[in-house]
């Protein structure tokens, strides 16, 4: 037996815990428990009278060890912890028994919601024994910070935390930093220009002292923790010399090679084998595309470097490797759109003239392919009839369920677009339900409506250029139920545009992998909290923005950037961080060197001395999942807090009211 | 065994998701099965064999063992880890004869309240068809003590 001295406090809640836990009861019950010395039930275990109803005991009645029977430790683990430490005993020596969300929230059945509190109440006492005074770890915050994605969110964020005077590396994949917007012409519901709003604030990019551009990068390693992390990029060769690169462009004026622009263009437009995706493209230094190089597919050409005037071409240029030390990191990975190929009855690839909203967003930009005249895929017809289908691939159990929130906005601005440029045009909109909800969008959807819009509610089942009627030869016909009246229709057009709904990038798993976070079912990265901390993730010192969170129009990109580069500079402005010390730790003695748990550790924490042959954890490396502990043969790793004797106790309690099936288990007979 | 026979289950949740998914499941104030007593562990890599048998010992009547889905374990892996060794104990368990769904590990996102309530309302409904786990007459055999018998004949009676 020990000599420990528990406070038991279980809490009404209001009446959330006491309308289906008798808590008095509870409360009486386990002041016999073992080792028990107080025990009590009150009205709001959380609020200061409470706390200091805690406070007090611990004082007055030597408490060395307390338990709360209260809500989920996710809501107030903390809080307890600091009234423990308040009061002079160690936080670590408190446990908490989740009786609101995991009991009478749970359940209507008042007998057994009792009961269960009552087991867990009693696993608490029998685990909060073997606890251990444990000190929060402090970290040191290395001052620099990491973004990955160059997008609005990505810009935001860096200029945000670089403007405050620290230092950001922001990797790039892409040749150029700007993300979809700078694919866009004119953005919803103000119909400002997009490339207006968005190049000062590239150009500023490019001019902070404080922002290292690492564009035509990836990151492919992510080592450490939060105020430490160790970071691998890959600059891929450019074969420009950026020192030398004065960005004249005319490489890219000789250069012969033609090659579609799947990416910036998204296929409507060329650009050449040596490139920069647009004009006001942040770097200016081109790269040349080796897979379509004529000099690196056929050994002969060589234009661009016979007339750049500053020798800057270097066909031998090599991928650098670069490890950078940041402390803190933002995600601003962004989106892709639905691939409409997975629908083939919209024709799109088929048809020559379905085109996506991405290719019409190109086509209305006078700095287009097209100059911004809306013409149809031959290059030179006028459309005289226009069809827009929503929600192609969003709010469908076959794709994706979600709805991608912007669809119905943009589609609405090219309505609007196409009154315009086109006022004899006529226009329909194939809507499910006119999603406009932010800010200005109802009153935008009004003027559409007003422009002379047709919005026909119903799903469209197919685009086909099977005439059947007169009137429909060499047209596109759209055939759709229209729900408000229930009738099959068939409607003929000269263009149809494709909604396209937004998706998680293609590669977000993988990257979540490399940063060590937690996708969706969908593939969008899991906030640490969707109402209370939206960029926040489960992984300290990692911050998402934008669009990789989940669907979202330009503000709310904004917005996150901003709000993540806060997070960032709170930190930052801290200095150090204070970890938990729930982390893994081998006895020496113990250990037989067989070295199972060295591949098991997912940070690479556990190091083996071939000299004394025995594994040993980094502390500051281990993150607790404790996968090493359950596995070592010689029982020679303890995870802190998660003992197998805290578990094994809490096991016990658990089961207190039912028979156990052998004898010489209990703990106190170890 | 009468009608008034209720399966006791220990869950065994990781903290990051499956746990998450339990207080979920509360604040949203999905009803289900009051069978299930929670652990916490930081994530499904820690549940041990030993803690299994050691709640089956100790009178469960079945244990669950809750993770994030594969690809989202906060720790990278954890859960894959978990399923290989759950596939283990499943072996050791059947050798037993203890039957395979008294042990299950199951999958919910933090945003699946509904995915672990139904998991425990299931698993809850399969222990009640099965009845109370006899330990002493599937595991030891003839083995038991006199004594130990006595409280078989209890455990029977519950
Ligand atoms: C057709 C269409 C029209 C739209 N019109 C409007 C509008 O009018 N108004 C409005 O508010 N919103 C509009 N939007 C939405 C808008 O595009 C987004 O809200 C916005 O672009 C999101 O910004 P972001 O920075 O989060 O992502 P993105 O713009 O996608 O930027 C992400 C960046 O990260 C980079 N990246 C991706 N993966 C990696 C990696 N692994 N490593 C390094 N870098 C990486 C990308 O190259 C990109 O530069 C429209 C969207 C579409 C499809
Ligand atoms: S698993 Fe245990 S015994 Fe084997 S090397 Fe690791 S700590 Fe040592
Ligand atoms: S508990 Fe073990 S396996 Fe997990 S992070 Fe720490 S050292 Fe690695
Ligand atoms: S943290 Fe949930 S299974 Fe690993």
């Amino acid at each position: 037996m020990n000599e420990e001295r528990i406070g038991v406090y279980v809490c009404h809640c209001g009446s959330n815990i006491a309308g289906t836990v008798a808590v008095e009861e509870v409360a009486q019950w386990a002041a016999k428990l073992p080792n028990v010395v107080v025990s009590r039930d009150y009205k709001f275990m959380c609020s200061s009278l409470g706390q200091e109803l805690v406070e007090k005991d611990i004082k007055e009645l030597g408490l060395t060890r307390v338990v709360v029977a209260a809500c989920s430790p996710h809501m107030h683990e903390r809080t307890f912890r600091a009234t423990c430490e308040r009061a002079g005993l160690n936080p670590f020596l408190f446990e908490m028994a989740n009786i609101r969300e995991l009991d009478s929230w749970a359940t209507d059945d008042r007998a057994a919601a009792t009961q269960k509190a009552k087991a867990m109440v009693s696993a608490a006492v029998r685990r909060v024994v073997y606890h251990q005074p444990l000190q929060l770890l402090p970290v040191k915050i290395n001052p620099n910070t990491l973004i990955v994605g160059g997008g609005v969110a990505g810009i935001t964020a860096a200029l945000e935390i670089a403007n405050a005077g620290y230092h950001v590396y922001l990797v790039e994949r892409e040749p150029s930093i700007g993300g979809h917007m700078a694919q866009l012409d004119k953005t919803f519901p103000t119909l400002d220009c997009s490339a207006c709003i968005l190049t000062p604030k590239m150009v500023d990019v490019a001019q902070n002292k404080n922002i290292t551009l690492l564009s035509w990068s990836q990151v492919e390693a992510v080592e450490g923790y939060v105020g430490n992390f160790t970071v691998t990029v890959r600059k891929k060769a450019r074969y420009v010399n950026e020192e030398k690169c004065t960005g004249c462009g005319i490489c890219i004026e000789k250069c012969p090679k033609k090659v579609i622009d799947e990416v910036f263009e998204a296929g409507l437009g060329y650009r050449k084998a040596i490139y920069r995706p647009f004009p006001q493209a942040v770097p200016k230094y081109p790269v040349i595309d080796t897979s379509n190089c004529i000099f690196f597919q056929r050994g002969k050409c060589k234009a661009c470097q016979m007339f750049c005037p500053t020798d800057a071409i270097d066909f031998e240029q090599q991928d650098q490797i670069l490890k950078l030390e940041v402390g803190n990191i933002i995600l601003a990975i962004g989106y892709d759109t639905f691939d409409p190929r997975r629908i083939p009855q919209y024709g799109y690839g088929r048809l020559a003239n379905v085109f996506t909203s991405l290719e019409f967003e190109r086509m209305v930009n006078a700095a287009g392919p097209t100059g911004g005249r809306i013409v149809l895929r031959d290059g030179v017809t006028t459309p005289k009839s226009v069809a827009i289908i929503h929600c192609v691939g969003s709010r469908d159990k076959n794709y994706n369920e979600h709805c991608s929130r912007i669809c119905c906005m943009y589609s609405l601005k090219f309505s609007h677009l196409l009154h315009e440029r086109l006022p004899d045009a006529q226009v329909y909109e194939f809507y499910i339900d006119i999603r406009a909800t932010a800010k200005r969008y109802e009153e935008f959807y009004h003027r559409v409506l007003e422009e002379g819009t047709r919005f026909i509610r119903g799903r469209v089942a197919e685009v086909t250029d099977a005439a059947r009627m007169p009137g429909e030869e060499g047209k596109l016909i759209v055939q759709y139920e229209d729900t408000l009246i229930g009738k099959q229709r068939r409607l003929p057009v000269d263009m149809v545009i494709l909604s396209l709904g937004m998706e998680a990038r293609r590669d977000s798993r993988e990257v979540a992998q490399i940063f060590g976070l937690g996708c969706e079912y969908n593939g969008f990265f899991i906030e640490r909290h969707p109402k209370l901390d939206p960029v926040n993730t489960m992984t300290e010192g990692i911050q998402i923005a934008g669009a990789c969170q989940g669907p979202m129009a330009i503000p709310e990109a904004v917005a996150q950037g901003a709000a993540a580069a806060a997070r960032v500079l709170s930190l930052i402005s801290q200095g150090t961080v204070m970890m938990e010390p729930v982390r893994a730790h081998i006895d020496a003695d113990k250990c037989s060197g067989c070295r199972i748990c060295n591949n098991l550790c997912p940070y690479n924490a556990i190091v083996f001395h071939e000299d004394r042959k025995v594994s040993e954890v980094i502390t500051a490396l281990c993150q607790g999942c404790g996968a090493c502990v359950a596995a070592c043969p010689s029982a020679a790793i303890t995870g802190a807090h998660f003992t197998d004797e805290q578990v094994m106790a809490q096991i016990e309690g658990m089961l207190w009211d039912v028979q156990p099936q052998f004898a010489m288990t209990s703990m106190e007979t170890r | 065994m009468n009608d008034s026979y209720e399966p006791v289950i220990v869950g065994f949740l990781c903290n990051w998701c499956s746990y998450r998914a339990a207080d979920l499941a509360g604040t949203s104030r999905l009803h289900y099965a009051p069978n299930m007593r929670p652990i916490r562990v930081m994530c499904s890599a820690r549940v041990e064999p030993q803690f299994v048998l050691k709640a089956l010992r100790e009178g469960a009547d079945g244990v669950l063992i809750a993770g994030c889905h594969p690809g989202e374990c906060h720790y990278v892996d954890g859960n894959i880890k978990a399923l290989r060794r759950y596939e283990l104990l499943k072996r050791m368990l059947r050798q037993l004869g203890i039957e395979e769904e008294r042990v299950q590990l199951v999958w919910a996102a933090a945003s699946e309240g509904n995915v672990l309530a139904d998991a425990v309302n299931r698993m809850t409904e399969q222990l009640r068809r099965l009845g109370p786990l006899r330990w002493r007459e599937t595991v030891l055999g003839g083995d038991a003590q006199p004594e130990e018998r006595a409280g078989e004949m209890m455990a029977k009676e519950v």
